[in-house]
């Protein structure tokens, strides 16, 4: 018989606030996270909010013995580590982190602790690698087409008078990707398999699939599963810019008035940044330790698009891989269109991303697509490309135990037959929730929960 | 759980040896080396001033000109994909493939970021700095990013868009996923293709990975965590793994690409097997982000699960007498740390009978592919199967006391005699502390 996959733990970080709780909070008040930048000065870029995570040291979620690490991690890491961190404590399980002077055994083995974290390319930080660079403008081989910068000079034979040996000489490690991975798995123990997926907003739940894909087929017991990403620097502004994404937003300081999911009038996506980290147990498992799961992972579904061009960017037709990808899932769940209650879709504000999930998803619920509430998030905590994955399974999830839709903030039209409006937060009986994302790259992702006891 | 077969259909491959597999393969058996000074770039005061390179494939001579315009703003990596991916499925002899197929063929790699737009991004980076504050000024850093940065070339940055011009040229609307396990990726993207075939959520997949690191900014990484060797005035004798006077790896660039099937599925459309993918093992050494674990913990986790799904006991001689595994294709980079600790783990593993496993690196004569070396080297694992060749690890004339196995020394050696190859493990361990192993063997009916 297939080993069933629950989530026990659900550990989310996002401009709501640093833990589940707060963020759930924040969306069932109806509240946005999304601010005036701070990171990014207002005006740079046509976009001028963004969803920071304030107020987050990450030094306050690693173990003592670890805190000398965070000086190596990225934002994405320490979002991504700080959210395992409150994963482990809300599933109620002990890892290697509670082992600091003599704590209690793993609950798991370690070698049965797999982990599968989706992330974006890390951007160097500008200040550092900028300054190193203008060290080496100027005399021998200086570029005119790289602004007078020198690479005879960056690199100087090695001796100490290079431009490059400005960086610190762990500086690469910081920005590969699978460093929140690795800070996750050495610090909580986790010896079993682990990935780091790079499919952009289809990451975390692609991460969540093949979690769910290696305990099924026994390689694990439980799984760190999610994602995390920051985009709120300055290439991820460049970027999400130049592709055509970026709100304009003038001088409004009210994103919902600016990004409104699936109404051609929006003004595009402003960027969040956040990490969702959810633990995936085994069923028996979690039940001989006596805990109740938020929800079952009932199926699994991922496809990639295709249509007339590349598929890199969307051109508004309906997203064909995202129809495939939600059909596998059901599919894979054994559970028809009809018995999905409420869906998380991507619903990031940019007319023609939007237009194509809109499309995939009329594709596959036809008219009852109307009847079927959309918990979109991107306009409460932004659009926070991989880190979407973990953070809406994490809601989902949170729907599920709390039989509860979160409000959700339209300030204009969605189109016709999508329950996508301004609504208020309200008790709903949910069986079945569908989770799913495309992504800027042609990657599509589709996962279906169902209760905890089903 | 499904008990499906996974074979191997087709290999394709851009390494700095060349890019046609059974030529390359005949280089390496000649013990030819790749590696000659970086002319990519002007590299002539890096500390590390060398490299593998290999040729950017002309995609209008490999695709036809039509497709070529189609993918005209593919990055260097992606490029190699693409030719890799081509060689790969006109072996398999896929064409033309049923619209039902292309639905059930997915693609799992692990390509790397694409290369960076570097006079641009430099010269945007210095017109945003303000020296006087020692700070950058947002403004002019987006003001002049947005002047020289253009849309294409920053999108082919993005790792996950090979995965986009693959799924495009092909048709493939199977799962598609894009890992970044740093050197551990493309085997480990072989790994998962395995694996997503075996439980039925494909018939095909693409596997494999792409890189390119040999530019600016990726020298300089590596430079400055002192992974690299220095020996600028010998390159042809610098990558020299499990050598006593190793002093680090040496960069290479390319791709790998193979196709994977069920042997339902190529049995069905009367393909021929290359051969069967036995096992994959996967763990983490969750041990530091610089160091690897001293005991090799994580690669002996990794190899065994590969043998346990393959059914082979290491420590257990065949009915020939050699041990079960004939050939292992070593990490080998020709860091001092990796070279001891991935001997010791063999020792681990095959106890005893490690003295008798035949166990290379072609990083010495490809030098390094980082997220690309995984498949490259499996290709290589697929040959010595098919000639009954070991390709030789070679530089390799002072022994180390810690590295006391059979690297195959310096000169490619011809097991057909004692049996030839019937089953080959490749490594591939990455920053961090990820280890990937594969077990591929002869396919029998």
């Amino acid at each position: 018989m297939k080993r069933r996959v629950v989530i026990t733990g659900v550990g989310c970080i996002t401009s709501l606030g640093v833990g589940i709780e707060p963020t759930w909070s924040g969306l069932v008040a109806g509240r946005s996270g999304l601010q005036r930048s701070t990171r990014i000065a207002p005006g740079a870029f046509a976009c001028s909010l963004a969803g920071e995570v304030r107020e987050f040291t990450a030094r306050d979620f690693v173990p003592k013995s670890y805190r000398k690490a965070t000086k190596v991690m990225a934002k994405d890491t320490e979002l991504a580590v700080a959210a395992a961190h409150l994963a482990v404590k809300d599933a109620g399980i002990v890892t290697r982190e509670h082992a600091e002077g003599g704590g209690a055994t793993p609950t798991y083995p370690p070698g049965r602790v797999g982990c599968h974290i989706g992330a974006g390319l890390i951007a160097a930080e500008t200040d550092e690698l900028s300054s190193a660079l203008a060290s080496s403008c100027g005399g021998e081989g200086t570029s005119d087409n790289a602004g007078g910068f020198s690479l005879r000079r960056w690199g100087t034979g090695g001796d100490s008078s290079g431009g490059m040996n400005n960086l610190p000489p762990l500086w690469m490690l910081k920005y590969l990707p699978n460093m929140l991975a690795c800070h996750v798995t050495i610090i909580h123990g986790a010896e079993g398999p682990s990935n780091t997926l790079t499919c952009a907003e289809a990451s975390g739940l692609l991460c969540a699939g093949e979690s769910a894909r290696v305990i099924e087929r026994g390689a694990a017991d439980i799984c760190f599963a999610g994602s995390a990403e920051s985009k709120l620097n300055h290439m991820g502004f460049l970027r999400q810019g130049l592709a055509g994404r970026l709100a304009d937003t003038g001088d409004s300081d009210d994103a919902s008035s600016v990004m409104r999911p699936y109404d051609a009038a929006s003004k595009g996506t402003v960027l969040g940044e956040a990490a969702g980290i959810l633990i995936l147990e085994e069923a028996a498992s979690a039940k001989a330790r006596g805990r109740t799961p938020y929800a079952t992972l009932l199926g699994f579904g991922a496809a990639h698009s295709g249509g007339a061009g590349l598929a890199i960017l969307p051109d508004g037709s309906p997203n064909d891989g995202l129809v495939l990808a939600i059909e596998r899932a059901l599919n894979d769940a054994g559970v028809s269109a009809d018995q999905i209650d409420a869906i998380v879709p991507q619903a990031c504000g940019v007319p023609v991303t939007d237009a194509a999930e809109a499309g995939a998803l009329r594709d596959v619920f036809g008219e009852r697509l109307a009847l079927i509430p959309l918990v979109t998030l991107a306009p409460m905590i932004g659009e926070c490309a991989a880190g979407n994955g973990g953070v809406h399974l994490g809601v989902a999830a949170m729907c599920m135990r709390e039989q509860t839709l979160p409000a959700r903030l339209h300030a204009g039209k969605p189109a016709p037959g999508l329950a996508a409006d301004a609504s208020p937060t309200r008790q709903a009986p949910l069986r079945h929730v569908l989770v799913c994302s495309g992504s800027l790259g042609g990657q599509n992702a589709a996962l279906v929960l169902g209760r905890a006891a089903s | 759980m499904s008990t499906r077969r996974v074979v191997i259909t087709g290999m394709g491959w851009v390494t700095p040896l060349g890019d046609d597999v059974d030529q390359v393969w005949q280089r390496l058996l000649r013990a030819q080396c790749a590696v000659q000074p970086v002319t990519r770039f002007d590299a002539g005061t890096f500390a590390t001033n060398f490299a593998a390179q290999s040729q950017v494939p002309d995609l209008a001579t490999v695709l036809g000109p039509d497709a070529a315009r189609a993918h005209a703003h593919a990055g260097t990596s992606s490029r190699f994909a693409l030719a890799a991916a081509q060689r790969a499925w006109n072996q398999a002899g896929l064409d033309p493939l049923p619209k039902s197929s292309r639905e059930r063929m997915g693609i799992y790699l692990g390509a790397g970021e694409g290369t960076l737009d570097f006079d641009n991004y430099v010269a945007a980076n210095l017109a945003g700095w303000d020296a006087a504050n020692a700070r950058v000024d947002d403004a002019a850093w987006a003001r002049a990013a947005q002047e020289r940065l253009t849309l294409h070339t920053e999108i082919e940055q993005e790792p996950n868009v090979t995965l986009s011009h693959l799924a495009h040229r092909f048709g493939c609307r199977g799962p598609a996923f894009n890992c970044m396990t740093a050197c551990a990726a493309s085997t480990q993207a072989v790994g998962e293709a395995f694996e997503i075939i075996k439980r039925g959520d494909a018939d095909l997949m693409f596997a494999g990975g792409t890189h390119t690191m040999i530019h600016p900014l990726g020298m300089t990484g590596f430079i400055r965590l002192t992974a690299m060797s220095k020996r600028n005035d010998s390159p042809n004798t610098a990558a020299r793994p499990f050598d006593s006077t190793r002093d680090g790896f040496v960069m290479g660039e390319g791709a790998g690409i193979i196709v994977l099937e069920s042997l339902e599925h190529a049995l069905a459309r009367g393909a021929t097997p290359l051969c069967e993918v036995a096992g994959f093992g996967s763990s983490a050494d969750a041990f530091r982000i610089t160091d690897i674990q001293p005991e090799g913990k994580g690669a002996i986790a990794a190899m065994a699960q590969a043998c346990r799904q393959a059914g082979i006991d290491p420590r257990e001689p065949g009915p020939d007498g050699r041990p079960q595994v004939h050939y292992i294709s070593a990490h080998g980079t020709g860091t001092q740390e990796n070279d001891r600790i991935e001997s010791i783990a063999v020792k681990g593993l095959f106890g005893p009978l490690a003295q008798k496993v035949p166990f290379s690196s072609v990083k010495s004569m490809l030098g390094h592919l980082i997220q690309a070396a995984g498949a490259v080297e499996l290709i290589t694992c697929v040959q010595a199967i098919r000639t009954g060749w070991l390709p030789p690890t070679i530089n390799l004339h002072h022994p180390d006391p810690n590295c006391d196995l059979d690297y195959v020394p310096n000169q490619a050696r011809d097991v057909n005699a004692q049996g030839g190859v019937e089953v080959c493990l490749s490594n591939s361990f990455g920053f961090g502390g990820q280890n990937d192993t594969i077990c591929v063997r002869r396919w029998r009916a």
